[in-house]
């Protein structure tokens, strides 16, 4: 299907939303935008970062996610305790596909659920003493843990419990970092508070640790890789990228990290920020405390990988600015190759997007470098500055939508008609049922890394498979095809 | 009277960054930015206009200050 004009969209976004009430109408209308390249600033076109209507099926997260899940879980060698109710951890556990090295159970403990298991006795009397009681088990059966962090469930701030008194005993007497985390499910209106209030937990309870102690060894060309979760390996394939430019990555954040790497950042020289979403609270916070400068980068596909390494490049001397010059020549060869035998395959096609922190924006020159166009992308839990980020990127006229509900992102889809979604497992089976290619775009599918060089072959080659697989032209009845209809009149005939 | 974030972007441009609201804006005019006086009332690329107390040298940036909001807008 071709572009749509502006004047279309705003009918097809007109018409998505007549089904609601007049009330929910007018507030979702402000979350639904054309995008037009020429404005500056995303407040004039979209709302984003409210709360959810009661009644639509909002595809969003709760700050525990935001802080257990995402900023806090990937750090390897702590013990992350999902305080409150088994559920909150159980189900989430182990999904989010961050790899790390190490050994399960004795040195890191990624994938491990810990929780306290709330029940109705400790709903009515406090679950202080349990969380302390749980606190000595762990270091008994554990003890080669380094820290551990005490991640909120939604009842613990309802029934008033004082977690941080209980970490601040317990410190003492293990002499561990124990961190309080206070990211209830409730607060704030998606996971993106509970990213701010983890960042928050770090900047108060770790990241001074070592201020005054100079016993790491610096060098002008240490960085911290910030934002970067290592889903199917991603921090991995970009960070052979930066040492191979002749920087030295000390830490990374969070994704097969270590509360070490985390302590030592306040000494690096740049903070480069994958996931701005996420982690720009504790970037701004060390460039006013510890002066270290930050900037944003972009690890997905060649176009964007270049740009971003000669930014970050410029802020070194020469050395590094050959180095990433290097490095993008050294694989020119490659990702030309993919782009030779995967473009032809894929060239015209259009996809929409509907992720989380980074990628709706981030991943769109990956496909343009594969000949692809975004016509449509959204945030679960932006806020303003993001959309300030992603007007530039995508093209005019095309669709943006915040916080979409099911039912909207369903319509856009069958009029929109495009040749590849990618988003969340939420919304990955309504639209293969629908007969939509698919690619669940927050942990790769089962597959990656997608960053770096060796990560644009796997993403050029999962998207190729997904939209050319064979199956799609088997998912209507052969009755139902039109090819079918007219034999059948001929056959009669 | 939020605390505010003020740091530089690449371009030079100041940012004025409220930690509270998660909210980044330009700001587009500063009424004193002197060597010897600085702040005074700013104007933020969203219209909003806010007042820092005014200061005989600018502050270093990056820098976390007060700000009063000025309404009558
Ligand atoms: S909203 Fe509350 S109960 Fe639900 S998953 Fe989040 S922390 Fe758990």
């Amino acid at each position: 299907m071709a572009a749509l004009t502006r004047e279309e969209t705003e009918a097809l976004i007109q018409e998505v939303l007549e089904i609601y009430p007049e009330k929910a109408q007018k507030d979702r209308a402000k979350h639904l935008a054309i995008n037009d390249q020429s404005l500056e600033k995303a407040n004039k076109c979209i709302t984003s970062n409210r709360k959810s209507l009661p009644g639509v099926m909002t595809i969003r997260g709760c700050a525990y996610a935001g802080s257990k899940g995402v900023v806090w879980g990937p750090i390897k060698d702590m013990i992350h305790i999902s305080h409150g109710p088994v559920g909150c951890g159980q189900y989430s556990r182990a999904g989010r596909r961050n790899y790390y090295v190490g050994t399960t159970g004795v040195n890191t403990f990624g994938t491990m659920n810990f929780t306290s298991d709330f029940t109705e006795k400790d709903i009515v009397f406090g679950g202080d003493k349990k969380l302390a009681k749980l606190i000595d088990e762990i270091e008994v059966l554990f003890p080669l843990n380094k820290g551990i962090s005490i991640q909120s469930e939604c009842p613990i701030g309802l029934i008033g419990d004082d977690i941080e008194a209980v970490s601040k005993v317990k410190t003492k007497e293990h002499g561990k970092t124990i961190v309080p985390v206070r990211c209830e499910g409730f607060r704030g209106v998606s996971q993106s508070l509970g990213h701010h209030i983890a960042n928050d937990a770090i900047r108060d309870w770790v990241l001074e640790k070592r201020d005054g102690d100079d016993s790491f060894q610096t060098t002008p060309y240490d960085v911290a890789v910030i934002g970067d979760y290592n889903i199917g390996g991603d921090a991995w394939a970009s960070r052979t990228l930066l040492e191979e430019m002749g920087l030295r990555v000390v830490a990374q954040w969070s994704g097969d990290g270590t509360i070490a790497e985390i302590e030592n950042t306040p000494k690096v020289k740049l903070n480069l920020i994958h996931c701005y979403r996420s982690m720009n609270y504790i970037a701004r916070h060390m460039e006013e405390k510890y002066s270290i400068p930050w900037i944003e980068y972009n690890f997905f596909g060649p176009t964007k990988i270049a740009e971003s390494l000669r930014r970050i490049a410029s802020y070194f001397d020469d050395n590094i600015k050959e180095g990433a010059e290097r490095v993008i020549k050294r694989y020119e060869a490659e990702f030309t190759a993919v782009i030779e035998k995967y473009k032809p395959r894929l060239q015209g096609k259009k996809v929409m997007l509907y992720i989380g922190g980074l990628r709706p924006r981030h991943v769109i020159g990956a496909y343009e470098d594969l000949g692809m166009e975004v016509v449509g992308t959204g945030y679960e839990f932006a806020h303003n500055d993001d959309y300030d980020r992603t007007i530039k990127e995508m093209g005019n006229a095309t669709l943006l939508y915040d916080d979409v509900t099911g039912y909207e992102f369903e319509e856009f889809v069958k009029k929109i008609k495009p040749d590849l979604i990618g988003s969340g497992v939420k919304e990955k089976y309504i639209f293969q049922k629908m007969g939509v290619p698919f690619r669940q775009m927050h942990s790769w599918d089962y597959s990656g890394p997608y960053h770096g060089y060796d990560g644009f072959a796997i993403f050029a080659r999962d998207m190729d498979m997904t939209l050319n697989n064979p199956c799609w032209k088997n998912i209507r009845a052969p009755w139902k095809t039109q090819d079918a209809g007219d034999e059948a009149v001929k056959a009669v005939a | 009277m939020p605390s505010v974030m003020l740091r530089k972007r690449e371009d030079g441009k100041l940012l004025f960054y409220v930690p509270k609201k998660d909210l980044e804006e330009t700001i587009e005019s500063i009424e004193f930015d002197s060597p010897d006086k600085w702040g005074g009332e700013v104007v933020l690329g969203d219209g909003s206009r806010y007042f820092f107390e005014v200061l005989d040298t600018p502050p270093p940036i990056p820098i976390t200050l007060q700000a009063k909001r000025v309404s009558g807008e």
